[in-house]
């Protein structure tokens, strides 16, 4: 059986974690496990929240114990499959890059000592996987970022990041669904709505996703506008 | 039926108890900071503990209303007057119509009105998400003039009219005693069940994490409270990957100060987590002021269980006792 780690997280949640497996196991592992934990609807839990290679599970200690929930999930893990993602089509995102929607595309660009066009270039060429939704509702954080186009965190975060903003932080890009203080490079905005309460499914994306991005000129983004 | 805000204060938004469920979408469960008040409140005008309700941070609050209506007042540290006549917290009142309620004083008091506040329900929930823009009153803190419609009160909140109305009082003669509210405190020692980076802290600093006092600082709010006190240091740099938080988790960023995160904190964190404070201690912690200190002790998670099960007790055996006030007609149940 894998070795795991399992920890109280205050009273009432505890986080999972496995030492010695990373990269696309662990991910695999997580994703397979959260999936399978929502399934078997255990009673008591109520939330989960999968890391980058963790996953937490939230339970009201009326219903459920930290000690049962130990039992069950080192029954579920001895019996899990664990799944390589499915290669399903991209999310195809647009994004505006540059100008006052990317106001931090030139100093990328200086970083990298490239052009802002080499940078969109760059960053439109690639395929990402969500890794992970968190932080904001709906925000993904995506695999698959070039190695050139890592950069460090802005020294001083921003206080107000508006919605739709495609950000890079260090070997990351995500993008900020709403407007909220962030540290990321922003280097492009998109018209789609990342998350909408009174949506179906009101995150646009989901840990496992693939997502590319578009780019699209100012009018191409009021037209296309979606937030509010 | 509705109130109207002739006085907003400082942040104060629609409450309930959150919205759980929706953490794997990167939706905080939010809701009251102090759900023991929150419940309480509720609970005293007949509502279920989940009604929507009032939470007024800091700051004077007043408001109107358009009907009669019972109200219900907790937190800490309460003032409040109708119509200029000082009335108590933790014991029911009624107000007629045009009455005005002005809080002068009170951290995070809960104003619970019998029928709760109808608001619209957004993901399954009425409280209002800020960061989010959702929830609550048009997801957004209240503004003077805000009208507020209030809902209709259960069976049990109508009876309890009723038994005002024919006594011709205006305050309840039931409450909640001091046994079952929070042991509220300027200077708290809230209990905390060890986190998994705790150990990363240097002797010096674990020590000094459990014996000094850290103070509240003002750029504290929904999200989290940010300490002052002795900077604490870990034994080695840390690179945290993102993981879940939770309400009253503390965090230590790399400045060495540490935060707790509260009600509407995010879903996943990436700093060292040095612990989480237990559910039990949540309200001490939630009506501290800026300026206001806080001490750290451990708990063993089978104790912090127990005395979360005496609480859900307590609150239960007092629901039950209110029922049973009211279940009978007439008037010999008093």
């Amino acid at each position: 059986m894998l070795t795991r780690t399992l920890v109280p997280l205050g009273d009432r949640a505890l986080t999972i974690d496995f030492p010695g497996i990373d990269g696309t196991a662990v991910r695999d592992l997580i994703r397979c496990l959260d999936d399978r934990v929502r399934a078997d609807a255990h009673r008591g839990i109520t939330g989960q929240v999968a890391g980058i290679r963790t996953l937490t599970l939230h339970y009201e200690p009326l219903l459920t114990s930290y000690r049962r929930l130990i039992d069950q999930i080192d029954d579920t893990l001895s019996t899990l499959i664990v799944t390589p993602l499915v290669a399903v089509e991209p999310v195809r995102i647009p994004v505006c890059y540059g100008g006052e929607f990317g106001p931090d595309l030139d100093d990328v660009a200086a970083a990298h000592e490239t052009s802002p066009d080499a940078i969109v270039a760059m960053h439109a060429a690639g395929t990402y996987t969500v890794a992970m939704i968190g932080f904001l509702p709906g925000f993904p954080y995506l695999d698959g970022l070039a190695a050139e186009l890592h950069t460090p965190r802005r020294a001083s975060p921003r206080t107000a990041v508006p919605a739709g903003s495609v950000g890079i932080g260090g070997g990351s890009t995500g993008i900020y669904p709403f407007t909220s203080p962030g540290g990321w490079h922003v280097i492009g905005r998109t018209p789609r709505a990342l998350f909408a309460p009174t949506r179906e499914q009101p995150a646009l994306l989901q840990p496992g996703d693939r997502v590319q991005f578009i780019p699209i000129d100012p009018a191409q983004f009021r037209q296309q506008l979606e937030l509010p | 039926m509705s109130f109207i805000i002739r006085q907003a204060g400082i942040q104060t938004t629609v409450q309930d108890l959150g919205r759980p469920g929706w953490q794997h979408a990167g939706v905080p469960e939010g809701g009251a900071m102090d759900r023991v008040a929150h419940r309480i409140a509720n609970l005293l005008v007949g509502n279920p503990d989940g009604a929507a309700a009032l939470e007024c941070p800091l700051g004077s609050v007043a408001l109107q209303f358009t009907a009669p209506a019972l109200v219900a007042l907790a937190g800490r540290d309460i003032a409040a007057s109708l119509d200029g006549v000082t009335i108590p917290a933790w014991q029911p009142f009624r107000a007629e119509t045009g009455a005005l309620l002005a809080l002068h004083t009170g951290c995070r008091t809960s104003v619970a009105i019998a029928g709760g506040i109808d608001v619209p329900v957004v993901l399954g929930a009425r409280g209002t998400s800020m960061r989010a823009g959702f929830g609550g009153f048009h997801g957004r803190a209240l503004r003077r003039d805000d009208i507020l419609p209030i809902g209709e009160p259960t069976p049990l909140g109508k009876q309890m009219v009723s038994r005002l109305v024919e006594a011709g009082r205006m305050i309840a003669d039931w409450g909640a005693g001091p046994a079952l509210r929070p042991s509220y405190a300027i200077q708290p020692t809230v209990r905390i069940i060890e986190g998994p980076e705790l150990r990363w802290l240097t002797d010096a600093s674990r020590e000094r994490f459990f014996g000094a006092s850290f103070r509240v600082a003002p750029e504290s709010d929904r999200m989290g409270f940010r300490l002052q006190g002795p900077t604490l240091a870990l034994t080695r740099s840390m690179e945290m990957l993102s993981a879940g938080v939770t309400v009253g988790t503390i965090q230590l960023p790399p400045g060495g100060a540490p935060i707790v995160l509260m009600a509407d904190r995010q879903t996943t964190g990436g700093y060292p987590r040095l612990g989480d404070v237990i559910a039990y201690d949540l309200p001490l912690l939630a009506q501290l002021r800026p300026g206001d200190d806080v001490r750290f002790d451990t708990i063993a998670l089978d104790d912090a269980h127990t005395l979360y099960r005496h609480r859900e007790h307590d609150l239960s055996r007092a629901r039950h006792a209110l029922h049973l006030r009211f279940a009978s007609s007439g008037h010999d149940a008093r």
